[in-house]
């Protein structure tokens, strides 16, 4: 079911359009993330949700309820910072039960309610700490059960682990999704880290100068990527210009320039347009000495790669050294290709070498307009 | 290097005494016997202070001069601190313009922002001579409130609001229950430095003074013209030390680099 809609949203700052006719659908009890470099608008996006920023143009729709103009206040969304935002006069405790104090509650009502959430976040025993005596973990927990514990139609978090150190993180990215799942709620995640986005995510949304590249759950996008932006971004190093493309189905085949000719499983559902390239990662794309070919290669026979289908001809330029790998760069006719290669003999500077794109690994993504 | 050190002791002590010689005279005077300003004193008495309380004079102006640093404090509170939280969060034309308007009385000389008071308040308005004084006085304190509360928060984190917001507290609530308590120091030391300001000044109050109406430094004024003995250095000490306990207290509350520094 439909719970959040932002449809033809602008926002602008100072003149300058962040947000243009924006559009995001968000289910209820899904976790999705919002993802891009710096400047992409996804905290500009998540701002405007929870009610900080007011839209120019267009319209939030909430549960059914036209939100556009609903004040911050009165949207009952819980926020967590990534400064973490406590009050610093107040105690943990007070902290947690300033949202139920604001609704009246009573005071055993709230007394239970905060002992409760600050158990499910593993902060009993704190309540009359100061946040000035709390670690950044600790702080982040008291933070959450404060934006938890007013039961929230839709919790939003801006970046709330980049203050951790590394460890911390990974082990409280785990909390927050067992404490989402475990209630329930619809969540909006902002972050410009992949792994983390990644790991606790339904859905990742790619954004990339105010527009969503692409939205569809982790794994997808880390197999399929729909454009340039987002394969590169988690990580497509080599990209071969294509045309003639011929779609059977699933299959496709592509001519590219120098006679290469690449076929691939494309996946359904994604759109084939005028302007694409074909994408492969370092460790996807496979380099071996040409008489290795002569058994067939990633699922493709000799014959096939004999005739030059899926090869590309190239020297190794520059080794690197990995620890579990080496990465080499390779120059070719169509440029130069990045690939990595388990340890075992490596390659010499120089040498002449062969690569081969697996057809389940090539991706088509649409080129950046 | 040693030489250097020397050097700059010898000079330091050297602004000390040009800073605080004029003082330790003015303290001696005050106890001294004889009734007219002598250093160093001869004999010891405390009947120049006395003096200072069986002068009505001093005691009516001194009621003034408090009673216009507190209800202007007051209201240069109410005005100052929306204006200092509108500076420092909102977005807006002209916001640079407006901060340069609130802190330009401290550059104006006082004679010009006095007499330019007299002209326009008393003389253009026809305001009674209290009002003026009043109004003069406001207009004094205001950007040192605007300022110190402005800096206050400004090392406040305004997310910490957005929390507040987020949680349901409306602006008003908000201001009330997150962002006063957390300015409290800010707004003390701006209320104490403010009040220095107003019971320490000579330049705009002159102006405003008549019939009726005077301030206790004017009034040290006319006094040191009619008489010549130590009750003027009796009461500058109390002066001193009032002074002396404030900054005191704002040093306890912020530090004096928070004004220096700026």
């Amino acid at each position: 079911m439909e719970l959040l809609s932002l449809n033809d949203i602008s926002v602008a700052y100072e003149k300058n359009l962040i947000l243009k006719n924006f559009n995001l659908h968000i289910e209820k009890g899904e976790l999705i993330s919002l993802l891009g470099p710096s400047g992409c608008g996804k905290t500009t996006t998540l701002r405007l949700i929870a009610g900080f920023l007011e839209a120019k143009d267009g319209r939030f729709m909430f549960d059914g309820k036209d939100y556009t103009r609903v004040p911050v206040n009165k949207r009952n969304f819980g926020f967590v910072f990534q400064s973490y935002a406590l009050f610093p006069h107040m105690t943990v405790f007070d902290n947690v039960a300033y949202g139920l104090r604001l609704r009246k509650v009573s005071k055993d009502d709230i007394a239970k309610r905060v002992t409760d959430m600050l158990k499910i976040v593993s902060l009993e025993g704190f309540e009359k700490r100061f946040p000035g005596e709390l670690s950044g973990g600790q702080r982040q927990r008291v933070a959450i059960a404060r934006a938890l514990v007013i039961q929230p139609d839709l919790l939003l978090f801006d970046e709330p682990l980049s203050n951790l150190d590394a460890n911390l993180r990974v082990n409280m990215r785990v909390e927050i999704r067992r404490i989402q799942k475990e209630l329930g709620i619809t969540t909006v995640y902002v972050s410009h880290d992949q792994e983390e986005c990644f790991s606790i995510s339904d859905k990742v949304a790619i954004m990339n100068q105010g527009v969503i590249e692409q939205l569809d759950a982790p794994a997808v996008i880390y197999k399929y990527p729909t454009t340039e932006f987002v394969a590169r971004f988690i990580g497509f190093h080599n990209f071969i210009d294509v045309n003639g493309l011929k779609v059977d189905g699933e299959q496709v085949t592509a001519d590219c320039p120098q006679g290469l000719k690449v076929s691939l499983v494309h996946r359904s559902g994604h759109p084939i347009v005028e302007q694409m390239k074909a994408a492969i990662r370092p460790d996807d794309l496979l380099i071996a000495l040409q008489s290795e070919l002569s058994n067939g290669l990633a699922g493709l026979t000799a014959a096939e790669l004999e005739s030059g289908w899926n090869v590309i001809a190239g020297r190794v330029k520059v080794s690197t050294f990995l620890g579990r790998s080496y990465q080499y760069e390779v120059e070719t006719a169509l440029g130069t290709f990045t690939v990595n290669r388990e340890m075992d003999a490596p390659f010499a500077a120089n040498e002449a070498v062969q690569l081969v794109l697996p057809k389940d690994k090539v991706v088509l993504v649409r080129t950046a307009v | 290097m040693k030489d250097k050190h020397r050097g700059l002791a010898l000079f330091t002590t050297l602004v000390f005494i040009f800073l605080l010689g004029p003082l330790v005279i003015i303290i001696g005077t005050s106890f001294g016997e004889g009734s007219v300003l002598k250093f160093p004193p001869e004999g010891f008495s405390l009947k120049w202070y006395k003096n200072i309380f069986e002068v009505d004079m001093f005691m009516e102006t001194f009621k003034v001069t408090v009673g216009v640093a507190l209800l202007g404090n007051l209201i240069a509170l109410l005005l100052g601190v929306p204006a200092a939280y509108a500076l420092s969060r909102g977005q807006f034309r002209g916001k640079e313009f407006l901060n340069s308007i609130f802190i330009s009385p401290i550059l104006i000389p006082g004679v010009v922002m006095g007499f330019a008071m007299l002209k326009f308040l008393v003389v253009q308005f026809n305001l009674p001579i209290y009002t003026s004084l009043l109004i003069g006085h406001i207009v004094l304190m205001m950007p040192f409130i605007i300022r110190v509360i402005g800096s206050s928060l400004s090392n406040f984190d305004y997310s910490v609001e957005e929390a507040a917001m987020s949680l349901g507290a409306s602006r008003l609530k908000t201001f009330f229950t997150v962002v006063l308590p957390n300015i409290r120091s800010g707004l003390i030391a701006g209320v104490l430095l403010a009040f220095l300001e107003s019971f320490n000044n000579v330049d705009i109050s002159v102006f405003m003074t008549g019939p009726g109406v005077s301030t206790l430094p004017i009034q040290m004024l006319t006094y040191v013209e009619n008489y010549f003995d130590p009750t003027i250095a009796a009461i500058s000490v109390l002066l001193m030390v009032l002074t002396g306990l404030f900054m005191v207290m704002i040093e306890r509350l912020m530090g004096l680099s928070y004004f220096t520094n700026k």
